[in-house]
């Protein structure tokens, strides 16, 4: 789960980071006033949105201002921002984060991620702020430095003293580097968080160590200990049928193409999408219902599916083990009488039953094609597709 | 002897009176593995499927001498159960469940560092299928019967595609080993490597399919150590050729976020270590076939 940069700020404040003053407005006229309380004489008008690089995107306008951060502040509410990292459709703005410019001496990078090769969280600075890590990592490798922390003790201070003496960081400015490094780690361990970036993390010309930009991801499985954090999801920037399916229990993505699917399983579904795509077809989604594809979860599947309206064709595969394909069978027959399809439908079952349910699909009034293989599967989709 | 799990191990079931711990124990018990209990705290001295239960994992180990166990317990106390059973003596442990942690996983395994080589438990999974020796054991929830005995060892993150490629071997005529899910989550008790190692010298296994998906660097690892270190040969099928990156395809750790953690750069790492890709996954039967007519 994704929350906002001023939501990550405000954690990281309540662990010791310090950040520039600022604050949070919904409309041009609180935020002339939000201007005014944080004082100073040019402002920082940030777009709120899952995603990274909304300077390029023209999410971030420095005012000189109260009047200009009112316009400002105009000119984003309610757009949508496209970046690189939000697909096409972009994603909409609806809260702006007003804050003090900084006087920026220095730009670092800070970071923190489960490191999977060595099953520990990794911390990962660089004297290249203001870059993404993956650019850092391609243009200036050598700039990175990296520190393990043990889970069982948590990071130490030596840790964090060495990567900020690795920074550069001059010996008066150490402890508040160490102690922000610090926090973070605190952060990330306490909160269940997946991800912890600071980019940059700022030396300004006031010899502060702000953490100018900041993003937090967190572990969906744990949320259920983590009340507070997850009050911070923000539905308006996840995608409109991804909500949907997560409501509902199914592990949906959203995809380009015009072929729709239902699997049972996340690595039979990934398959079968290839199988799509080597058939000469697009996914136009990853959908799991889970590996017992039960009949209520197959209702809620077909119904999400129809809410796409780029699905051509829909290709269901389901691999029964102990549910059995009769039961299976049933399900989707069951689900089909209550929601219209109007699009080829193709289904392919394997496993205990298969018989037995094909059977049930034929003699039932359910307009489709039968399927017996992964690839028959894909390939009857596509010339679906193409009649 | 086949790999983990012999014909005659002894099975406890943590979590053994829920909906999911009786069910799964029932199906494991008509397959013929050889359950022996089950642990529910509270629920100790009651009978339960005919069998012991117990309200620690302790007990049930004095008292039926078992050497497995398998989690059916909700994601937030499974990590607790997983150490539980490492600490009573459990050699081997099947973590079913899906949705723990990943803080929750990275504990475990450092808490069972404190165990030397000889005495650690073998931890598989969580969110996973489970292990399976055809005709001898079952340790898991996959569907027996799909299984036909043979040589082939089988390792998979995911459940029904491991179900789908055991199901095509099948139909060829091509049995399997043993057959072990090693769960889809981002931190996993026992990786593709440490499964590829025992299945080399496992005198009952001649070839290895190991069927990977994107996101983390196991398949990679596994593939290093077969080029260094294996005489048997290994088939590898990896999913998520279309998935886009940064995004979570299903499994927890089916997401691309670092070089060579995609389908297409895990195929070509892997074809360089000597593994025989499966091009498709309508054709990893087809491929074992292959690669055992050239043996």
């Amino acid at each position: 789960m994704d929350i906002h940069e001023y939501q990550a700020k405000e954690i990281l404040q309540s662990f010791g980071v310090t950040i520039p003053r600022g604050g949070i407005v919904y409309s041009p006229e609180t935020a002339e006033n939000k201007a005014r309380e944080i004082g100073g004489s040019k402002w920082v008008v940030k777009a709120q949105i899952h995603s990274g690089a909304r300077g390029k995107a023209g999410g971030v306008i420095i005012c000189n201002s109260p009047l200009e951060v009112a316009q400002a502040t105009d000119k984003l509410l309610g757009k949508k921002l496209v970046t690189n990292q939000t697909g096409p459709e972009g994603k909409i703005v609806n809260r702006i984060y007003i804050e003090e410019a900084t006087d920026i001496e220095k730009e670092l990078y800070l970071g923190l991620v489960f490191d999977r090769a060595s099953e520990s969280i990794m911390v990962v600075a660089s004297t290249e702020g203001g870059m993404s890590v993956e650019e850092i990592a391609k243009e200036k490798p050598d700039s990175i430095i990296r520190s393990k922390i043990e889970v069982a003790v948590g990071i130490q201070s030596f840790q964090a003293r060495e990567l900020a003496f690795g920074l550069g960081i001059e010996p008066e400015l150490i402890r508040r580097a160490s102690e922000t490094i610090v926090g973070c780690a605190k952060a990330f361990s306490e909160l269940d968080a997946t991800m912890v970036e600071v980019n940059p993390l700022v030396i300004s010309k006031q010899k502060q160590i702000l953490a100018l930009d900041c993003k937090m991801s967190f572990d969906n499985n744990a949320m259920f200990r983590r009340d507070k954090v997850s009050e911070l999801r923000d539905k308006t920037q996840e995608d409109e049928k991804e909500v949907y399916a997560s409501d509902r229990g199914l592990n949906y993505v959203s995809l380009e193409g015009n072929i729709g699917n239902i699997i049972n399983g996340a690595g039979l579904a990934m398959a079968s999408m290839d199988m799509i795509k080597l058939a000469g077809g697009e996914p136009a989604n990853f959908l799991d219902v889970g590996g017992g594809a039960t009949p209520e979860k197959i209702v809620k599947a077909f119904r999400l599916i129809t809410m796409d309206k780029k699905v051509k064709v829909i290709l269901v595969n389901i691999f029964a083990g102990i549910n059995r394909c009769d039961w299976v069978a049933e399900g989707i027959v069951q689900a089909l009488e209550k929601i219209k399809i109007e699009v080829p439908l193709v289904i392919r079952l394997a496993g205990t039953n298969v018989e037995k349910g094909n059977k049930i699909l034929r003699d039932s009034k359910l307009n489709y094609i039968e399927a017996n293989t992964l690839e028959d599967a894909a390939n009857k989709a596509v010339a679906a597709l193409n009649k | 002897m086949a790999v983990i799990i012999e014909k005659n191990t002894k099975i406890l079931i943590q979590g053994f009176t829920g909906k999911m711990g009786t069910f799964h124990a029932e199906e494991m018990i008509k397959y013929g593995s050889n359950v022996v209990g089950g642990v529910t705290p509270g629920k100790g001295g009651q009978k339960h499927l005919d069998r012991p239960v117990f309200n620690t994992v302790k007990d049930a180990v004095k008292h039926t001498g078992a050497t497995a166990s398998i989690l059916f317990v909700p994601p937030a106390f499974a990590a607790d159960s997983a150490m539980e059973a490492a600490d009573a003596g459990i050699k081997t442990c099947v973590a079913i469940v899906d949705g723990i942690p990943s803080h929750d996983m990275i504990r475990i395994k450092r808490y069972m560092r404190r165990y030397s080589r000889n005495e650690k438990m073998t931890l598989v999974g969580p969110n996973c299928a489970g292990i399976i020796s055809p005709g001898k054991s079952m340790l898991g929830i996959m569907p027996g019967h799909i299984y036909k005995e043979g040589r082939v060892g089988i390792i998979s993150r995911s459940g029904t595609l491991g179900y789908e490629a055991a199901e095509q071997m099948k139909n060829l005529g091509i049995g399997i080993s043993t057959s072990v899910g090693i769960g889809g989550d981002p931190i996993n008790g026992s990786s593709f490597r440490d499964i590829i190692e025992k299945f080399e010298t496992d005198d009952e296994t001649d070839a290895i399919l190991m069927i990977g998906e994107i996101g983390g660097p196991q398949e990679v690892a596994a593939g290093e150590f077969a080029k260094e270190n294996m005489k048997k040969p290994v088939i590898g099928y990896i999913a998520g050729l279309t998935a886009p990156k940064g995004r979570v395809m299903g499994h927890a750790g089916a997401i691309v976020s670092a070089y060579g953690e995609s389908a297409i750069e895990k195929v070509e790492i892997l074809k360089e270590c000597g593994v025989t890709i499966s091009k498709n996954p309508s054709v990893m039967g087809d491929t074992v076939k292959s690669v055992l007519e050239k043996m």
